[in-house]
């Protein structure tokens, strides 16, 4: 192993913890403001390359109507469960978000999918079609159960992700897709190649932690998500509406997921079912950051994306025990280090 | 409860009565032949079973004058699956004989339930099990070794030295990996690094460096279906400019369209049934293997075919020969009707199929040979026979 050896490896390493680190990022962000650990986040990824592959391929992606039919079964359930959305003003709103939103971007991907327009147009109607399953799957499953305990939602959430896997089979088959790379740049820095398309995923990782930090920082609707977090029954005491703050929790992370899936689509080839080996990644890293530290959390998962890469080249038989591995010292020292309260509430 | 309702529950309920009516009365009249079909057609191995479960479409309708009665079930890539379908097929189904699972490790679980319950089984993978434990069990692939040997003489005849491989984390990379072992010496190849991925992996990146740093004269993936293409692409990016060995685990379209120009000049072992217009006229493949092909394509389209959907068209070949001669001694559906069939088929002599010429004997039930393999090469987007 020499310089240029290293160079590569720790190039691929940060390449790919950064799409480790969006995900232990929603993954983070979801469980914090609703309790969820939300093992489908790695599907996004999966649906989001998959989606734009069918574009490329001048293909309609059924995604569109998964979108279609979750936003009508949302507004349904919630009409019938709920006396406060009968309201007109609601069922006006509910039309227009749950109903005629998706139905436009269905038809707009209809229209769009054979014309073949490149990622300038394809690469925002994957994301807005994906960043909508995520509110739409938080209203049907897991804002009923608002209430139940960790366990109980972590069991809805494998329920969603085996759901989404299966539909997923259906909805791209069984083989794998690549999409054309944004560009082909290489560039040479000292005895390394870089791929220009390793600084597009690492500027736009970068770029999407920043806009996080600001949007928590800065804007209210941030300020009020952190307050959910923080204590969901005083965030409430004080008039924030604790269920929007899900609604948008659910919208991020699956607009990081899709934007992940859009970012390794060129790199790698993706299958219906890749997701969820890396969104366990991501789940690796968040677990190391407690769950509740962003940047513990996204420095945790370029730490995973580096033992993998040198992992993969001194012992690639064992590649994935040793990824897997890093979590037990953490939890060790972790159950050591405070005090075990039963989380139970 | 309104009245529309309870008509509507009413007659759902008649519907649900006549359907498990329908279940519970005997399904096979006496005498049809009743086959299981165990294929993958969801979970890690679903691109293998999707083509073999497409194939069942095209079985014909009877046998040796008998009506066939397929019953096709899923094992999810998963071998406990497959095994409690396989109980189910034997003990509720009655099956004459279970076709399958195309997974590796589920065909394995396969192979038990089928010694312990003397049902012959037509694997559709190429598995090993322990001697004597392949008393019921009869394989539709090529034996890796078979394939492996036609890889390494190819090695050889191109005066190649070194060889290095990268193969899945599993079952599949394990049988090359061991076979190229054992023959890469005696040709006088020297294996010089050995590497393992997974299917779902995003990089190979450390492992392509690793094999270039040992500069090897070629490379041989051992994995299956578009995963296969990841080493390969991997390995031109990083400018290799070496021969590159697949399995025939990757002889699928999609391999082209994944693997595009990094893929040109890769070699593959294959089935014959990939190339069937290219094969001599001599050839015994030949004939069925474009019987299939233009079956299969008719129905899903030009450039499916796969040697998963092959290998299940190969055993209703097999069946063909095999049940008449079965028939002579015992009636399907009985205990020696099953004894009979697994005679048969290891009497049966040159069953000319797609994916080469089948003889089984006693000793032997993999019972292809060097008609059962060509080796393909990528040129201009498509498959070329290696003459």
């Amino acid at each position: 192993m020499d310089a240029t050896i290293a160079l590569f490896l720790a190039q691929d390493g940060v390449t790919n913890g950064a799409i480790y680190a969006l995900l232990a990022l929603s993954l983070v962000l979801v469980f914090t403001i609703t309790r969820v650990i939300f093992i489908p986040q790695g599907e996004f990824v999966a649906y989001g390359a998959l989606t734009l592959a069918a574009f490329e391929r001048g293909v309609f992606p059924l995604t569109a109507v998964l979108t279609v039919l979750l936003g009508l079964a949302a507004f349904a359930v919630e009409l019938a469960r709920e006396p406060s959305a009968r309201t007109p003003r609601h069922i006006v709103v509910g039309l227009a978000m749950d109903v005629a939103f998706p139905v436009a971007l269905l038809l707009a991907a209809w229209h769009v999918a054979p014309l073949k327009l490149g990622p300038a147009v394809e690469v925002p109607l994957t994301l807005a079609m994906i960043a909508a399953l995520g509110p739409f799957l938080y209203r049907l499953v897991f804002r009923p159960l608002a209430e139940a305990s960790v366990l109980v939602l972590l069991i809805a959430a494998v329920g969603v992700h085996l759901a989404l896997v299966g539909l997923g089979l259906v909805f791209f088959g069984a083989e794998g897709f690549r999409t054309q790379p944004l560009t082909s740049a290489m560039f040479e820095v000292g005895p390394a190649l870089v791929t220009g398309q390793s600084l597009w995923v690492l500027g736009t990782a970068g770029g999407l932690i920043l806009a996080l930090w600001a949007f928590f920082e800065r804007t209210l609707t941030g300020k009020a998500l952190r307050a959910t977090a923080v204590n969901r029954l005083g965030a409430r005491l004080v008039g924030i509406p604790t269920a929007s703050a899900g609604r948008i929790a659910f919208a991020l992370a699956a607009l990081i997921g899709a934007l992940s899936g859009v970012l390794i689509a060129p790199v790698t080839t993706v299958f219906y079912d890749t997701g969820f080996l890396t969104g366990l990644k991501g789940f690796v890293a968040a677990i190391i950051g407690g769950l509740v530290s962003y940047p513990l959390g996204a420095a945790a998962a370029i730490l995973v994306g580096l033992v993998e890469a040198f992992a993969s080249f001194f012992a690639s038989t064992f590649k994935e025990v040793i990824v897997f591995t890093i979590i037990i010292p953490v939890l060790l020292w972790r159950s050591l280090r405070t005090v075990h309260v039963e989380d139970e509430e | 409860m309104t009245p529309t309702a309870s008509i509507l529950r009413r007659g759902l309920r008649r519907a649900l009565l006549a359907a498990t009516a329908a279940v519970l009365l005997p399904g096979a009249a006496l005498a049809d032949i009743t086959v299981g079909l165990i294929v993958p057609a969801t979970g890690s191995t679903a691109a293998l079973g999707i083509p073999a479960k497409n194939t069942a479409a095209l079985f014909p309708d009877e046998i040796a004058g008998e009506k066939l009665r397929l019953i096709l079930v899923d094992d999810a890539s998963d071998p406990t699956t497959a095994t409690t379908q396989a109980r189910r097929l034997v003990t509720e189904e009655k099956v004459d004989v279970i076709l399958g699972s195309v997974m590796t490790g589920a065909a394995i679980a396969v192979a038990g339930v089928a010694n312990e319950t003397g049902v012959p089984q037509l694997a559709l993978s190429p598995i090993d099990l322990p001697a004597g434990k392949d008393t019921w069990t009869f394989r539709m692939p090529q034996n890796v070794t078979l394939m492996a040997k036609a890889v390494v003489e190819h090695m050889r005849a191109k005066n190649i030295k070194t060889v290095g491989f990268i193969g899945f984390s599993d079952a599949w990379g394990d049988f090359w990996l061991r076979d190229l072992k054992a023959l890469a010496e005696p040709a006088g190849l020297k294996l010089v690094a050995e590497e393992r991925y997974a299917r779902a992996d995003t990089s190979v990146t450390g492992q392509v460096l690793k094999l270039l740093a040992a500069r090897p004269d070629a490379v041989l993936v051992g994995a299956s279906g578009t995963a296969a293409a990841l080493p390969n692409i991997a390995l031109r990016e990083r400018g290799y400019k070496g021969q590159i060995y697949q399995t025939h685990g990757a002889v699928t379209h999609d391999f082209i369209r994944i693997g595009g120009a990094s893929v040109e000049g890769t070699i593959l072992a294959s089935g014959p049934v990939i190339v069937a217009d290219q094969l001599p006229e001599s050839s015994a493949v030949r004939a069925p293997a474009l019987e299939y092909v233009t079956k299969y394509e008719e129905k899903y389209g030009a450039n499916t075919r796969t040697q998963f959907g092959a290998h299940t068209w190969d055993a209703i070949q097999v069946l063909k020969r095999a049940v008449p001669a079965a028939m002579k001694t015992a009636k399907p559906g009985t205990k020696e009707f099953r004894a009979a069939l697994r005679d048969a088929l290891e009497n049966e002599k040159e069953i000319a199929a797609t994916q080469g010429v089948y003889n089984f004997t006693k000793t032997d039930h993999f019972g292809l040979d060097q008609r059962g393999y060509v080796l393909l090469s990528i040129e201009g987007g498509k498959w070329t026979l290696v003459k």
